[in-house]
């Protein structure tokens, strides 16, 4: 293999999985530690960079990063990234002051449509630049699917008004009540830009015999959900099924439980771990004594004279065929009904553009999604510009964040007249955390603590009401103990093979044999020669130079604990834990002198 | 000295020997010798070797006398019985506690100021009974603890750090080792793990005076140019007589080796050491060859390494003494002291 490339900023980039995997690549070890010391409001300007909603995201986000925990390659689970991120917003102190502020308008206009996360996103990096923002929601307040379709015993909406707030008073303009019917009048409107961040607003319809007939009690999950959320909808039935495995499924079934529902089910095509939902939103959802009952196929909803009495199921098993794909087909037993008094269906969402005109130079694919360029987000007319679900269907809201931010560079760039393909590189820091011979800027001794549980309210008086926060959040001794199982990716083993003397001491002390000396050979050939199995070929070998011996250090990165004891031990000083920064680039942080192409 | 404790996380795909054990549950407490230390990776060595063999912790007895290797059964085999003894004095402390109890495994484990030095005495001693034992000297030519003053082994002419020249000669513990008899004798290189872990593995097994010298450069004191036990000139002048496998019971080690280079030994448990020749005139079971070929390489300036002699067919000092083959501590008090009739007996024998 040829020596490893650390200067180019990727390398030690995927080294931080938990950032890697975030899709704004939010720096998690990073807060972590701010946590730790007790500086949340350092933690939470972080994350505020970063990922926008850092309250929000905290109870709400799907967690990208918690599966790609290099904690959990170790041990059973991963640090609880997420609820760390609300601890910094819980315990942050007042931080306007440190938010940008409203500056002079430089007379270029952007138009918004929809007030959601990506939206917001996308305000929040042009508004400080001086572009007047003008946000078009069709509900009355910002925040979009984070304030109609999260229930409130999820996310209450202090966190969201506290949030948007932080972005429309950067001088944002926010339109509420104010649904775009046409994009071809809002183009007509001159705005330099326009980003359409409209999310996925259509529950998918399931359409089977009874469908119409039973329609005053068979609900669309999203739209039923929101209609509690405003306040129109405030009971249900007894007996509720809810129809879907996804997160809204959860959601659904968590929220009829709260109005009235004693005997709630979800009923899902497919099996328990194949279900779309987050394992930890079905965790909660058993947990308010909801089962969740798999291989059961909608047929019929049967009601009497249109009054809704229940649902018949087909029951079914998984084949898997020759590929590995798994099929539903018949069991062949008979068929099951089971009684109900409200369907909830949440079986998928789907994106709806009605308003788009077909001469508006916005071409649409066959699936009529728009035609969006994946880096750029710029549609096939050069000032409309697509993000989050609105541009490649549901996804969640650290998505919308990501592409948000990848869309206000867009729009930048586009009016200061620059090529909107070319894309600055991140600016990268990397230094050594060597404090005194065998100390380090970074606690390095390895917790062995395992994951601790975020404290939940009392279930009897959880349910009761619709408004109260189930999950309490962690205390600053819990957010202690878990700050404290970060292993701290992002501070890297860096190795000078001209220092190395070949003695073997990181060898010898490495706790996870993740280190080895040996002639080089191709990577397949490599993995097979180290001193501990490699299972995971997308973690990337470190390879050296060759040594005076003519033998390379190859170091598997993949269970490395950062625990620094290499370079404690290293004599000479080959070894060095250095701490690696990276800065996304945004709207405004232009560096022109390093750029790659955006194909 | 590292601070914080070495975490106790493992690989998990880590391999379990035997007994079920990964390489991780035969060490010991982190070292506090300085970083880099060719000492850490003899403890590295007697890890893995215990680990490949699937030695039962609590069967082996490390035992010690004063210096930097001799700190160093503290850092290895937390679970075994240790005795960090008197300056100079492992052997004798090794050689009661061998023949109070033959069941247990003997690791003696001193250096070069500990055996050629204030113990030479009592090194030539052990060696000269045939007590079962593996003795291991960790030989950096330098007193570290003391700061860098030549030590016993230490070549006439090598220079010290600060550039003083050795006029003393040096005791090659090996050639005495030979010479007063041990019938397993080798040296190696710390720097040097695949022909290390194999001989250690092999003196484990061997019925009789195991010795081993191990080249550990003192990265403090003796790592510099001039020295003779420095990475670098061990590394120049390592002329490796053999390599080795060693072979145990249930899962033998395919040896892949050209055909005819090959010589298996078997020992006395029942292990077989598959010896790889480098050199082909070298022959390990000649007492005689092996003093005058490293006498002769040792006028080159070269050092030799590898199992330079064996006799698969020893005798321990307790077949020499006739000794009661149980254990003194599992023996009961009328069996241990049969009485004063017995003893009038014995000494009407004797007069």
């Amino acid at each position: 293999m040829k020596p490893t490339d650390i200067a180019a900023p990727d390398y030690f980039h995927k080294v931080v999985d938990c950032q890697w995997a975030c899709p704004a690549h939010t720096p998690v070890p990073e807060y972590i530690r701010l946590i730790a010391q007790g500086r949340y409001s350092d933690a939470y300007m972080i994350n505020w960079k970063s990922n926008v909603f850092p309250g929000i995201l905290g109870r709400t986000c799907d967690r990208p990063c918690e599966p790609a925990c290099r904690r959990g390659r170790v041990e059973e689970t991963p640090v609880a990234i997420c609820r760390l991120k609300r601890v910094a917003a819980d315990f942050k102190d007042d931080i306007k002051q440190r938010l940008p502020h409203p500056t002079a308008k430089n007379g270029k206009r952007v138009a918004f449509v929809g007030g959601g996360p990506a939206s917001l996103t996308v305000a929040r990096d042009l508004a400080p630049l001086g572009y007047h923002c003008t946000v078009f929601d069709g509900d009355p307040e910002a925040g979009g699917m984070m304030r109609t379709q999260i229930p409130k015993f999820r996310l209450p909406n202090s966190v969201i008004d506290e949030e948007t707030g932080y972005i429309l008073n950067l001088g944002v303009e926010f339109k509420g009540g104010h649904r775009i019917e046409s994009m071809k009048a809002l183009l007509a409107e001159k705005y330099d830009a326009i980003f359409v961040g409209s999310g996925a607003p259509r529950g998918r319809e399931l359409d089977i015999p009874g469908r119409k007939e039973a329609a005053a009690h068979v609900h669309i999950g999203i739209d039923w959900l929101s209609s509690v959320s405003f306040g129109h909808t405030d009971k249900i039935g007894k007996r509720v099924i809810v129809l879907g495995g996804g997160n809204t499924a959860m959601d659904c079934c968590r929220t009829a439980r709260r109005l009235g529902g004693e005997d709630v089910k979800v009923i899902v095509r497919s099996g328990f771990e194949e279900m779309k939902a987050s394992p930890w939103e079905k965790e909660d959802a058993i947990h308010e004594d909801i089962p969740i009952i798999n291989f059961l196929v909608p047929v019929a909803f049967i009601h009497d004279n249109g009054k809704l009495t229940g649902v018949t199921f087909q029951k079914v098993k998984a084949e898997y065929d020759a590929r590995g794909k798994r099929n539903l087909v018949p069991s062949g037993e008979p068929d099951q009904t089971i009684e109900c008094d409200d369907v909830l269906v949440a079986v998928g969402q789907e994106n709806a553009f009605p308003w788009i005109e077909q001469d508006c130079g916005i071409e649409f694919d066959k699936w009529h999604m728009p035609k969006v360029d994946p880096k750029t987000f710029v549609s096939t007319n050069p000032k409309v510009f697509f993000g989050g679900d609105a541009a490649f269907g549901p996804k969640n809201i650290i998505w919308a964040v990501a592409q948000g931010h990848d869309a206000a560079l867009s729009i930048h760039k586009l009016l200061s007249g620059e090529d909107i393909t070319e894309r600055p590189l991140p600016e990268v820091h990397v230094s050594s955390q060597k404090m005194g011979i065998h100390e380090w800027s970074y606690d390095n001794d390895i917790s062995n603590d395992k994951r601790f549980k975020v404290p939940h309210r009392d279930k009897v008086i959880a349910l009761k009401d619709i408004r109260t926060e189930v999950e309490l959040g962690y205390d600053v001794k819990l957010a202690l103990g878990e700050a404290e199982r970060c292993l701290n990716c992002d501070v890297q083993t860096v190795f000078s093979t001209s220092l190395c003397i070949e003695c073997d001491a990181c060898v010898d002390i490495c706790p996870m044999d993740c280190i080895t000396f040996t002639p080089n050979g191709e990577e397949d050939d490599l993995r097979h020669r180290l001193k501990a199995p490699s299972p995971h070929p997308d973690q990337d070998l470190y390879v050296s130079s060759d040594l005076k011996t003519g033998r390379v250090m190859v170091k598997d990165e993949d269970v490395c604990l950062h625990c620094g004891l290499c370079a404690e031990r290293c004599p000479t000083g080959a070894w060095d834990m250095q701490k690696y920064f990276i800065e996304m680039t945004y709207a405004g942080s232009t560096c022109p002198t390093k750029s790659r192409s955006a194909a | 000295m590292t601070y914080i404790a070495k975490p106790k996380f493992h690989h998990p795909g880590l391999k379990k020997n035997e007994l079920g054990y990964t390489h991780r549950d035969y060490e010991g407490k982190i070292s506090t010798l300085c970083a880099g230390c060719g000492h850490d990776s003899i403890t590295a060595s007697i890890i893995e070797a215990c680990y490949e063999l699937s030695i039962e912790p609590h069967r082996v007895a490390k035992i010690s006398g004063i210096g930097c290797s001799s700190k160093t059964p503290d850092y290895f085999l937390g679970n075994s019985h240790g005795f960090n003894s008197v300056h100079g004095r492992m052997p004798s402390v090794l050689t009661g506690a061998n023949l109070a109890n033959r069941d247990l495994i003997y690791l003696g484990v001193s250096g070069d100021g500990d055996s050629a030095s204030i113990g030479f005495g009592q090194f030539a001693h052990s060696i000269r009974r045939g007590v079962n034992m593996t003795y291991i000297v960790e030989n950096n030519g330098v007193y570290g603890l003391t700061k860098g003053q030549f030590s016993a082994t230490a070549d006439r002419g090598s220079k010290s750090k600060k550039g003083v020249t050795n006029t003393d000669n040096a005791i090659d513990l090996v050639a005495i080792a030979l010479q007063l008899g041990a019938t397993f004798v080798a040296r190696s290189f710390s720097g040097d793990k695949s022909q290390l872990v194999p001989l250690i593995a092999a003196a484990i097994g061997h019925k009789g005076a195991s010795f081993i010298d191990v080249i550990s450069p003192c990265i403090a004191f003796n790592n510099h140019a001039g020295s003779t036990k420095s990475f670098d000139y061990v590394r120049e002048h390592n002329d490796a007589v053999n390599r080795l496998d060693v072979l145990v019971g249930r899962d033998p080690i395919a040896v892949d080796y050209a055909p005819g280079t090959v010589q298996v030994v078997e020992q006395h448990d029942g292990s077989k050491i598959a010896l790889r020749k480098i050199d082909a005139d070298y022959d390990p079971h000649d007492r005689l060859g092996a003093q005058t070929f490293l006498a002769k390489h040792a006028a080159k300036g070269q050092i030799v390494t590898g199992l330079l002699y064996v006799d698969p067919d020893a005798e321990d000092l307790h077949s020499h003494l006739n000794t009661v083959e149980t254990p003194l501590n599992t023996l009961e008090a009328d069996t241990l002291c049969p009485g004063s009739a017995v003893l009038d007996k014995i000494n009407a024998s004797l007069r």
